[in-house]
């Protein structure tokens, strides 16, 4: 049971740093504001849901596993507005971006 | 593979430290200073001091950062002449002489620190029981220096007179900052509406959590502080006039609660805030209740800044 | 499985040093406020794992408040690059 929980734990944590990777890729290498938006969010998503998916199987308490999905949840929220708020200002400012 | 962790996390520190200072624009310099912020918090979690990473992300990531965007945004205008006007080659040469002969003395006081370090933890931690909490910083804090955090609490009401000082005359007694607007239905409003009701959660579960873990008072305070300001953002509801009875009673309510809990622990126990036996705890609950609104109201009108609104009779 | 998760906190970290890079060349105050969202997000992930590897329960509290926070900044930053942004239109409309 431990053995597959670890299993789980390394296929997760590594899947999110890969999406990290690709975020921070994006970031950098995407031509334009819009575009490198995009590729953040799949670091707040995905990078972030899978690396808590891989620590849930090790926390000491359930508030501690409600905190950590509590944490991904607020981090998508606040993600979710920021890039919103983001894009509309840089489309306020180049209308052609 | 810490030790790695570690180097890595303090060359990125030092890097981004050098990169804050020489950035030509101030908005980069600010972005720069919440990632200083942000990564200060991961080394004090590294150094063991988990309160203080508490403290540090939420003033140093958020609060500051906040608090620096603000004095960017009226600084753009000058912000032209003011890379103009750059101080001479020589003030420059011994500004920089007197930087590094600091750091030279720093570095030479922390390398010849005796080893074991002087430290009074084992004091602490010898006569922690008579406080009642089980964290050895709330109880350094709220019960063996407490006369430090009532000074302190002060010393913040003291620094939002300082900076009401700066309102223009007629403005005296008037609401703070700007008035935001915002598109009522749009995601500002929306987010709001949303997430300062889970912040009040989480602040008062951190405050609460301080007793026997890290947090405190003060990270809750912070955290309430933040939710407060997000709702005068989005524009839904606006900073109260300074002039409010509810506003300045609720400033000094913390400090004077404290101060007669002082006082009365001078007449009961023999000593100004000494507690009495068994009471500690009690005592200490009492007093972090009332200096934490006390606390959000400070940062948080900290941040709006100065009178600038008249008064609407 | 402590090392393994000290090795993925440190990749994380590394990621968020390259992300930087962003802050520094970022063409408009768009791009610098992503990279430090960014920063948030990987920080947060990073002291996670972190707090997981040296079974310290308390860094979860410091990742929730750095959430909380980092959302209230990136909303404070947004807020006043519009503002400037639209106080520059304004000037320009003027000239």
């Amino acid at each position: 049971m431990s053995v597959a929980l670890n299993v789980l734990t390394v296929v997760a944590v590594v899947a999110g740093a890969f999406f990290f990777l690709a975020g921070t890729v994006g970031l950098l290498r995407f031509p334009d504001t819009l575009t490198r938006l995009h590729a953040l969010t799949k670091a707040d998503n995905l990078g972030l849901g899978l690396v808590v998916l891989g620590l849930l199987p090790h926390v000491g308490s359930v508030l501690a596993g409600i905190k950590l999905v509590a944490i991904w949840l607020l981090v998508l929220l606040s993600g979710a507005v920021a890039s919103q708020l983001i894009a509309r200002a840089t489309r306020q400012r180049d209308p052609d971006a | 593979m810490m030790e790695a962790l570690n180097a890595g996390l303090a060359l990125l520190l030092l890097a981004l430290a050098v990169w804050t200072i020489v950035a030509r624009d101030a908005f980069a310099a600010v972005a720069g200073f919440i990632a200083y912020g942000l990564l200060l918090t991961l080394a004090w979690v590294q150094l063991s001091g988990v309160d203080v990473a508490l403290t540090e992300a939420a003033i140093g990531g958020g609060l500051t950062g906040a608090l620096l965007i603000g004095a960017v945004g009226r600084l753009r205008d000058t912000e032209a002449t003011a890379r103009v006007e750059r101080p001479k080659a020589l003030t420059r040469a011994l500004a920089a002489l007197v930087a590094g002969a600091v750091t030279v003395a720093l570095a030479l006081c922390v390398l010849t620190l005796p080893d074991p370090a002087p430290t009074l933890a084992p004091d602490v931690a010898a006569n922690i029981a008579a406080t009642g909490v089980g964290n050895p910083i709330t109880a350094v804090l709220l019960a063996f220096r407490a006369m430090d955090t009532l000074l302190e609490a002060i010393v913040l009401v003291f620094a939002l007179i300082g900076v009401w000082s700066l309102a223009p005359d007629r403005a005296w007694g008037g609401r703070p900052g700007v008035r935001h607007v915002a598109d009522p239905n749009g995601i500002l409003a929306y987010i709001a509406r949303v997430l300062p009701p889970i912040g009040i959660i989480v602040g008062m579960y951190i405050f609460w959590a301080g007793a026997d873990h890290p947090g405190g008072k003060f990270q809750g305070a912070t955290i309430l502080a933040a939710m407060w300001l997000l709702v005068m953002m989005a524009g839904l509801t606006d900073a109260p006039p300074i002039s409010r009875a509810w506003l300045r009673i609720g400033l000094v309510a913390g400090p004077l609660v404290f101060i007669a809990i002082g006082l009365a622990g001078a007449v009961t126990a023999g000593a100004f805030l000494a507690y009495p036996d068994g009471y500690a705890k009690p005592l200490i609950i009492v007093i972090e209740l009332a200096l934490m609104p006390t606390l959000a109201l400070i940062l948080a009108l900290l941040l709006v800044g100065a009178p600038q609104r008249t008064i609407q009779r | 499985m402590a090392d393994f998760l000290l090795a993925a906190s440190g990749f994380v970290l590394l990621m968020v040093a390259v992300g930087l890079a962003r802050i520094l060349r970022g063409p408009g105050d768009a791009d610098r406020m992503m990279a430090a969202q960014l920063l948030g997000t990987g920080g947060i992930a990073a002291l996670l794992l972190l707090g997981a590897a040296t079974g310290e329960d308390a860094v979860v509290d410091v990742a929730l408040t750095l959430a909380l926070l980092a959302a209230f900044a990136s909303i404070a930053f947004v807020k006043a690059a519009r503002t400037a942004s639209r106080d520059e239109a304004a000037t320009g409309n003027e000239k």
